[in-house]
């Protein structure tokens, strides 16, 4: 089983990003579990996105503590909050930022990786230059660096499960996958 | 066809593959995303239904049970203090019986205002003559939907389906949903016994003299009765068409088990995983799942209980002055049987507090160590 | 009062003959409540607007519309005033019954 848990602020899309990957983890014919942070949201607040999967029934039905990887869509939150918090050793945490790894001085028992999905999506012109909406180019580069499932499901989810601007969208996770 | 969707849409999916044909229901705060599917599925045409909104839960279970009178499936859906709102309307639907069929979002009641799960609310309303079932999954919560209006609308008897906050309501899994025609092949047109219409009117739940009004609750209690059968039946006959079995518990593990776990919700999905720990750890646990709880499965719950030395009840609930209901209802099940366990009872996740694998532990090291049953209740995760 | 219909009383020996549900047996079509009634409605047509409230306030469906003009059905009505205690132009009169 692999547990990832989903750093964003209210607004980013970070659970929609956690709802996609599920959808395409899916297609694969995985057991998913998708969940957001058990409240209320408001927008800039940092909020937590969940997702389980296994090749098998997920009966474990309480909340995640010891992360395999973190995903960070907002990498002011990495001086905010601990975003190591319960992460196992040798996890990965993939952080949207145009700063290299090594930037944000994150312990050596974890394995840092960066992707500008910002600017990936504001070259998509996804959401607004002021909040550019990331999600999905997060999407890309999450399957790529973990190794979950094929880009092709990935892009099917996207096109099912995003109603503004899906081309545009695909077209972000693509990149992102590629640069990732 | 497989479709990652969160526990709220399994229960709209459930309404609209049965063909709810009257949906009633308050859009507002505790109300989750259950109705906004079904008023959007009413909206485009995919479900051919009449969508009423309403100004209160009262009101909308009200509307459910003129809707049902007249002889429409009928459906709604509610969540704590919405749920303490319908309480009156609940004992109409009952009693004059009326199939609705709700889903019930188990949300802690206030005070403190809580969204999160806890299973106070629909254990409020545990005598008030409505069939409930508990969910441990999306899948399941979509399957229990199509079953409950067959079972409900076979014996006259609403039904409530209930799931857990968030746990379930808001998290996304794997749902297999069932094809149409092989839903309408399972559950027949709502043809009722007596319909409310102007062609023949009569007038329902009128005065009842003490000579009578007995009479009627001795009947819904008998066809109350009726259920436990009536769910293994419906659940093998579901079964043959979908290759999910439905039933009244889930034994996991229960033969030779020194301890069992009773559990329900998704803290009982959660304990099967707990019972492989603890198996790996030399154990010999167990866990049985309360899937109907109103009416009370009686027979099984006896049948594996009373082969097992120690049990231990987990309540997400409790009866103030008393103990956890669960628990209650078990021990009143065992009472007098010629071959009863020492049952343990046990408090957590009160208020959506999470229950874990290691709760589960905790409460197996304290049933393990003891020989007798000497609190009323052992409270898992106060912080004392 | 023998004019009124008396009202029979059923009283069942067994549960099995009763319905499952608490409701009338026969059809309430049958159920005159106009026998019920001490003082009844009467419309003063000549004062009347057609506004149609009494029909909509009578909490028993005991008054018709017949060709625009309110007509008290005395068969079901139970004299209970409210069609009275609505009407703007007050043409309703709450008359006591000939016993």
């Amino acid at each position: 089983m692999i547990e990832i848990r989903f750093h964003g602020r209210g607004g980013q899309g970070t659970v929609v990003a956690s709802k996609i990957l599920a959808d395409a983890l899916a297609k694969e014919g995985n057991y998913v579990q998708a969940y957001p942070e058990f409240g209320v949201e408001r927008r800039g607040a940092p909020v937590f996105a969940f997702i389980r999967i296994d090749n098998k029934p997920i009966y474990d039905k309480s909340k995640i503590y010891n992360p395999d990887h973190v995903v960070v869509v907002d990498s002011t939150l990495v001086e905010a909050i601990d975003v190591t918090e319960g992460l196992k050793e040798g996890g990965c945490i993939i952080i949207n930022s145009n700063n290299p790894p090594e930037h944000f001085r994150l312990p050596s028992k974890f394995k840092v990786f960066t992707v500008d999905a910002t600017e990936i999506a504001v070259k998509h012109r996804l959401g607004t230059l002021a909040a550019p909406i990331v999600n999905t180019a997060i999407t890309g580069a999450v399957i790529k660096i973990l190794n979950l499932t094929r880009l092709e499901s990935l892009v099917e989810a996207i096109r099912e499960g995003i109603s503004i601007k899906p081309e545009d969208n695909v077209k972000a996770a693509i990149e992102a996958y590629e640069r990732a | 066809m497989k479709k990652v969707i969160m526990g709220n849409h399994a229960l709209s999916y459930g309404a609209m593959l049965s063909r709810a044909q009257v949906i009633a229901a308050y859009p507002i705060t505790p109300q989750t995303q259950v109705v906004e599917l079904l008023s959007e599925m009413c909206a485009d045409g995919t479900l051919n239904a009449k969508f009423i909104k309403v100004e209160s839960e009262h009101s909308a279970m009200a509307a459910c049970l003129g809707a049902s009178l007249a002889g429409a499936r009928t459906f709604t859906a509610t969540s704590a203090q919405g749920l303490a709102l319908m309480h009156e309307m609940l004992h109409w639907a009952a009693g004059g019986r009326m199939p609705v069929v709700m889903g019930n979002i188990n949300r802690a009641m206030a005070p403190g205002w809580s969204i999160w799960a806890d299973q106070n609310d629909s254990l409020s309303e545990r005598d008030t003559g409505w069939i409930q079932f508990y969910c441990s999954s999306n899948q399941e919560v979509l399957d229990t939907v199509i079953q409950a209006f067959k079972v409900s609308e076979k014996l006259m008897i609403p039904s409530m389906i209930v799931l857990d906050a968030f746990a379930l309501s808001h998290t996304y899994e794997v749902v297999e949903i069932p094809e149409q025609d092989k839903v309408d092949r399972f559950l027949p047109p709502f043809n009722p016994p007596w319909r409310l219409t102007p062609d023949d009117p009569h007038a329902f739940g009128g005065l009842t003299s003490p000579d009578h009004y007995m009479e009627f609750r001795y009947k819904l209690q008998k066809d109350m009765e009726k259920v436990p059968a009536l769910v293994e039946e419906t659940g093998k006959e579901y079964e043959k068409l979908f290759g999910r079995y439905l039933g009244q518990v889930e034994e996991y593990f229960c033969d030779e088990a020194e301890l069992v776990f009773v559990t329900s919700g998704t803290a009982g999905y959660t304990a099967r995983v707990a019972v492989d720990e603890l198996r790996a750890k030399g154990i010999k646990a167990g866990n049985l799942r309360i899937k109907l709880f109103r009416p009370f499965p009686f027979e099984k719950v006896r049948d594996i209980l009373s082969r097992v030395p120690k049990v231990a009840v987990l309540d997400r609930n409790i009866s103030y002055g008393h103990h956890g209901i669960f628990y209650q209802e078990v021990k009143s099940a065992m009472y007098g049987q010629p071959s009863s366990p020492l049952i343990f009872g046990f408090i957590a996740g009160l208020g959506g507090r999470d229950i874990t694998r290691d709760s589960y532990q905790e409460i197996a090291e304290y049933a393990l160590n003891k020989n007798r049953a000497e609190e009323e209740i052992v409270w898992i995760g106060v912080k004392k | 009062m023998s004019k009124k219909k008396e009202a029979r009383k059923i009283t069942f020996e067994s549960e099995k003959e009763m319905p499952v549900a608490p409701m009338s047996l026969g059809s309430m079509l049958y159920n005159k409540t106009g026998a019920w009634r001490n003082i009844k409605p009467v419309i003063d047509l000549s004062r009347c607007i057609k506004c149609g409230i009494c029909w909509k306030f009578c909490p028993d469906a005991s008054i018709d519309i017949v060709d625009d003009w309110p007509q008290i059905n005395y068969v079901y009505c139970k004299g209970c005033g409210l069609c009275a205690e609505e009407c703007p132009q007050k043409c309703i009169a709450m008359v006591e019954e000939e016993k």
